[in-house]
């Protein structure tokens, strides 16, 4: 007789069980394009330039140790990520009201934002507070947000499938009736899984019915540089809210603009009213930081905070950033003229226009599952691809399965 | 120019200017009912000390280890083990979410030791956690959600400080058991077992596997014999938490036996374990939690479970400590350093009570600080009461936590001396 003899086996995560089903597919030529991480035009993981060196910076140094880092993390890695997220000249960081907590990658920095959220926002421990996610998003968001407490996560519609583009109008009407001081999960760049970003006068009216109806803004940056390949460019959303007088929470990765995927680097930045409330605010964050993880991993943080504070490294790694952003605009332009070419029927623009890592094909779940069965490609049940995993080797027998795929599945 | 048309945008417009925008909620903040936090118990010291200007000071609050100069240690092991993995240019892609294969293997076979009959059976399940808070957080959660049959935990009497916020913040209810006897500075055998003896079934029972945290008192092997018939008895589900394996005793199978002893007598335990004292990882975050299950297909069930409870905390853990404390244990040349290295800091330790004890008598001192020899690890659990421990502070700049506990790793040859005469004077 156990005590755990009724624990049920739970359903994998969805996403990295397909890359577990790749690597044991035997085809030579699969492809993953599930799990969003760089590759390079080989097909491989790209450790940054400017990573490798400042790994042997830290090395040289024999003055670092591994001691344990201040509850809320390393305190130049957390102002000079809060400053790209905000940008330099940020008045509220001149205003001096913007705090942050380093957090394990950007899971880690949602995940204390709602935690804080769920006991102190809308009064205290309400977990009544509805919080929206847009339909579709990143699958985590509905777990991360659920598992602080919060008993009411609604989507908010986002994507339009019929005309594979933003449904603005559905965003903007659901903004309108959501209940007072409910929290959105707004995607900051290169929206997780379908690539649609509001235009600039998009997010302005996003912007004017969020201030008016009182609604909480909670931005997850992901992929900030990856998308245009300028760093300035991907955060302009963000910055315009705090233009406009916004407090709110940005949940910052640097998993894919320094591929440091596996050393858990995030920064949660708060911006309030003034200096008093992040004051408190940053109080109340330690105690969660403390049930949960004590105090963060430094090796990450030490990393990224080593190059936005040394001007030729900073330099370097927006270069590195522009490379992988580059890469990735020219395999959306290639899979677009492919198909083109292939007279592949539907229409396949949508693939230009989207932006960041992920593209949001349009192919349904049948058509996705003859991918992978018959072609050995790899791809989330959404129709999301990951467009790192297309390579100048591979681009041709991706085209050439998605045309046969749709034309002979339906 | 479609700009213009739009009156909705007009009117965000004119709320452009930030000062327009920010002065007229410039006072209501979402956050104004938000109070003041208290400094942390235990890490809160630290900051406190830095602040202090002191020559002299002390920095007695966290149990992080100093060598006889006072300065923080990096193991040889440790950067021998960072040189071989620079070496092989490894990429950064993300763990799984139970976290680095080699290092849970090889973490749970320092445990459970070589001959364990439940790693030969596979039917444990160990997952790679943020340290030791990281392992309790998902092992707290893990039987808030899946031991339905109760949701009391028992902490011993004191213990660490936060154990009780994590298991609270999971769910869990917190009920104590007698284990610390401030007459004695010693361990409260016969009070332990008569709440052992009281707990409803199915309870879970909090021990700490060596070097107790804060007090430094642990049962004797015999102690632990009758302690593990009881709690079988009683049918509680035992959580050992082991940050300290190797710096008890020096010897990490000694450490050890009362985790390996449980389970031998059919406990299927759940078990924390820590690297940032033993091998010095403290800010890498490397720990380990491990669920003992029936068999192996159980334990599959549990591992699908953990998953899914750590994905919507951090996704999977971060590499770098782990692949350090990994490399470490799987390379036998480096697994030698690294035991002798322990077996060091043990001893020091060890040396610096003998050294403490010594100076408080020769400071005339007439209280009996035997127990400061007794005691074993990292702390030491004086006997200082609040108001003493806040004149150690203030008159002495010595730092540490409330309760009376000081960190011996913190203790010098070089400030043994005015330790012994601060404590002393606060206390004759």
């Amino acid at each position: 007789m156990s005590l755990f003899g009724e624990v049920p086996q739970a359903t994998p995560v969805a996403v990295f069980k397909l890359s577990n089903d790749f690597k044991e597919d035997p085809n030579p030529m699969k492809v993953n394009l599930g799990v969003g991480a760089y590759r390079t035009d080989e097909g491989q993981p790209w450790v940054l330039p400017v990573v490798k060196k400042v790994e042997k910076i830290i090395v040289a140094d024999n003055s670092l140790n591994h001691e344990y880092l201040p509850i809320l993390g390393l305190p130049e890695f957390r102002s000079s990520a809060s400053k790209i997220a905000l940008g330099e000249d940020s008045p509220a960081i001149q205003e001096n009201r913007v705090g942050a907590v380093q957090c394990l990658g950007g899971t880690g920095a949602l995940k204390m934002g709602a935690e804080f959220l769920r006991r102190w926002y809308n009064g205290n421990d309400n977990m009544k507070t509805p919080v929206y996610v847009s339909a579709p998003t990143w699958e985590n968001h509905n777990s991360v947000f659920a598992n602080a407490g919060f008993e009411d996560v609604r989507p908010y519609k986002y994507w339009d499938a019929e005309k594979r583009g933003l449904d603005l109008a559905g965003f903007l009407g659901d903004l309108e009736t959501a209940p007072k001081h409910s929290i959105f999960v707004l995607h900051a760049c290169a929206h997780n899984p379908t690539g649609t970003d509001p235009t600039h006068v998009e997010w302005m009216q996003v912007a004017e019915v969020m201030k008016r109806r009182k609604l909480f803004v909670f931005f997850d940056s992901a992929y900030q540089g990856f998308a245009s390949g300028c760093l300035d460019k991907d955060a302009w959303a963000v910055r315009y809210f705090v233009t406009q007088g916004f407090e709110m929470f940005c949940a910052q990765s640097f998993s894919k603009n320094f591929g440091l995927y596996n050393e858990r680097v995030g920064n949660l930045t708060i911006v309030a009213r003034d200096a008093d409330n992040v004051r408190r605010v940053l109080s109340q964050m330690e105690k969660i930081v403390r049930v949960n993880w004590s105090n963060p991993p430094s090796q990450g943080a030490r990393l990224v905070a080593i190059t936005l504070n040394t001007a030729e490294l900073f330099a370097e790694w927006k270069d590195n950033v522009k490379t992988m952003a580059d890469r990735v605009l020219l395999m959306r332009a290639s899979l677009q003229a492919k198909l083109q070419v292939l007279g592949t029927p539907g229409t396949w623009d949508h693939i230009t226009q989207q932006i960041g890592m992920f593209s949001f094909t349009g192919l349904n779940p049948k058509q996705v599952e003859y991918m992978i069965k018959e072609r050995s490609i790899y791809l989330m049940a959404s129709g999301r691809i990951n467009m790192c995993g297309l390579t100048t080797k591979n681009i041709d027998y991706v085209a050439e399965s998605i045309h046969e795929t749709v034309v002979n599945v339906q | 120019m479609s700009l213009l048309k739009s009156s909705k945008v007009i009117s965000s417009i004119g709320t452009f200017s930030p000062s327009l925008g920010v002065l007229s909620t410039r006072n209501s903040s979402w956050w104004g009912g938000v109070q003041m936090g208290p400094p942390d118990p235990i890490l809160g010291v630290s900051e406190a000390f830095k602040r202090d200007t002191s020559p002299k000071k002390m920095n007695l609050g966290v149990g992080a280890y100093r060598d006889d100069h006072g300065k923080p240690f990096v193991l040889d092991c440790v950067r021998k083990a960072e040189a071989l993995i620079a070496s092989k240019q490894l990429d950064k892609e993300y763990l799984a979410i139970g976290g680095l294969g080699d290092f849970t293997k090889s973490c749970a076979l320092l445990a459970l030791g070589a001959d364990s009959e439940v790693l030969k059976s596979g039917r444990n399940i160990t997952v790679q956690t943020i340290s030791g808070t990281g392992s309790l957080c998902v092992g707290a959660n893990f039987l808030s959600r899946f031991h339905s049959a109760s949701c009391d935990v028992y902490l011993p009497k004191p213990s660490w400080g936060n154990h009780t916020p994590i298991f609270r913040d999971a769910g869990m209810q917190l009920k104590a058991y007698r284990y610390y006897d401030p007459s004695t500075c010693g361990f409260d055998f016969s009070g332990a077992l008569d709440d052992i003896s009281k707990m409803p079934e199915k309870s879970v029972i909090m021990l700490h596997a060596c070097a107790h945290n804060p007090t430094g008192v642990d049962p004797k092997p015999e102690q632990w014999k009758e302690i593990a018939d009881l709690v079988k008895k009683r049918d509680l589900l035992v959580f050992f938490d082991m940050a300290y394996q190797g710096f008890a005793s020096g010897d990490i199978d000694r450490d050890a036996w009362a985790v390996r002893h449980f389970i031998e007598q059919g406990h299927n335990i759940v078990l924390s374990q820590s690297f940032a004292k033993n091998m010095g990882l403290y800010g890498e975050r490397v720990g380990g939690f491990t669920v003992v299950c029936n068999d192996a297909e159980e334990a599959k069930r549990v591992e699908s479970q953990l998953k899914i409870l750590i994905r919507p905390i951090y996704s999977n853990p971060p590499m770098n400590g782990a692949r350090i404390a990994a490399t470490i244990l799987n390379t036998p040349d480096l697994y030698k350093i690294w035991l002798e290295e322990v077996h060091g800091m043990a001893n020091r330790i060890i040396k610096m009570r003998e050294q403490l004890a010594a100076n408080l008598k020769s400071e005339g001192s007439t209280h009996n600080w035997q127990h400061v020899i007794d005691q074993i690890g990292m702390f030491c659990f004086t006997g200082l009461k609040p108001e003493q421990v806040e004149r150690l502070t203030k008159e002495f700049s010595v730092y540490m936590t409330k309760d009376g506990r000081i960190s011996m790793a913190g203790v010098t040859s070089g400030n043994v001396g005015y330790l012994a005469h601060g404590i002393h004077a606060v206390t004759k």
